[in-house]
């Protein structure tokens, strides 16, 4: 069929690795598909209940940090970059460079990371976690603890899916190190970029939606 | 399909554009808008979204296929939001009716 037909990467139900590397392109974009509606869900229960509280949910936006959710978006939209240059590189061949991106790109999700937990401290420290123990001004006390449900929920799914990704990077790093990528099969290290860009999209959408609400009024 | 091999340039420029688009939607956060804020920052959202898919997720580059895929990742989000918010944003109206 081709010169990669005696590739060892390719798999015997494909003719050759340009093939495969469609199919598991579009394998990894019909899984993004499910994790658009999975986030979906969600930001469909955040605009039923913004609609219908919208002075709670800006008060309850206003307790978390624009400065650290700055930082943060500026840290994924690197890690990013990052991502795609550590693709670029493996599509050339570079495996030196190839490895030092994927490692910067694991800091950076490892920073967001941090910077995240710093976050989630303070509303433990200031009783913002719903429940019981939720302290909030009494006129919108109900209906902020919808916002900080939504908050935790929507923030710590991403942050999930930042930690599988920071260990799919781990094993891409590994796949580098000992050759399995090459420039002929970059393909795992493309569709493992793709699931990193559709993290940074989700916190491209949170983070207007959860910290920027009505910022003007206060 | 041989793989499309962008130039560095482009995902640095990219890089560049999502870096102004964040600054641009943190400082229309703080201007009042009205409604239009909410507007303004999805509106930036949807785009950098676009620029990460097409740009970084080469989704520009890529088969007739994928674009489907990702176009109906798009349509069937649509309606889920579509057709719950038709709902819900209509509920009081009966009290006029």
């Amino acid at each position: 069929m081709s010169d990669t037909a005696e590739h060892p990467a390719l798999a015997h139900h494909f003719d050759s690795l340009a093939q495969q590397r469609e199919a598991t392109t579009l394998g990894m974009w019909v899984f993004l598909v499910t994790e658009v509606l999975f986030f979906g869900g969600l930001f469909a229960t955040y605009a039923i209940y913004r609609s219908w509280y919208p002075e709670a949910f800006a008060a309850a936006s206003h307790e978390l940090d624009v400065t650290l959710g700055t930082i943060n978006t500026v840290v994924l939209i690197t890690s990013s970059l990052t991502m795609a240059l550590a693709v670029h590189a493996a599509q050339l061949g570079q495996r030196k460079l190839l490895m030092t991106f994927l490692i910067i790109t694991m800091i950076l999700g490892a920073a967001f990371l941090g910077i995240k937990s710093v976050e989630y401290y303070h509303k433990f420290a200031e009783h913002h976690v719903p429940g019981p123990g939720f302290v909030f001004e009494k006129e919108h006390i109900r209906h902020a603890q919808l916002f900080f449900s939504l908050y935790f929920v929507m923030t710590g799914l991403h942050a999930l899916h930042m930690i599988i990704g920071i260990g799919i990077m781990l094993v891409m790093l590994y796949w580098a190190w000992n050759g399995t990528i090459t420039k002929e099969y970059a393909s795992p290290i493309e569709i493992s970029g793709l699931y990193w860009h559709f993290v940074d999209i989700v916190w491209i959408f949170l983070f207007p939606l959860l910290y920027l609400i009505g910022r003007h009024a206060h | 399909m041989a793989s499309h091999i962008l130039p560095k340039r482009v995902y640095y420029t990219i890089f560049a554009i999502l870096l102004f688009c964040t600054y641009l939607t943190v400082q229309i956060a703080f201007i009042d808008l009205g409604a239009w804020n909410t507007v303004a920052a999805l509106t930036i959202a949807v785009f950098k979204a676009a620029l990460v898919v097409l740009f970084f997720m080469h989704v520009k580059y890529s088969t007739k296929l994928t674009w489907a895929v990702v176009l109906g990742s798009i349509f069937w989000l649509g309606i889920l939001l579509a057709l719950t918010m038709t709902d819900y944003l209509t509920r009081g109206w009966r009290t006029y009716g």
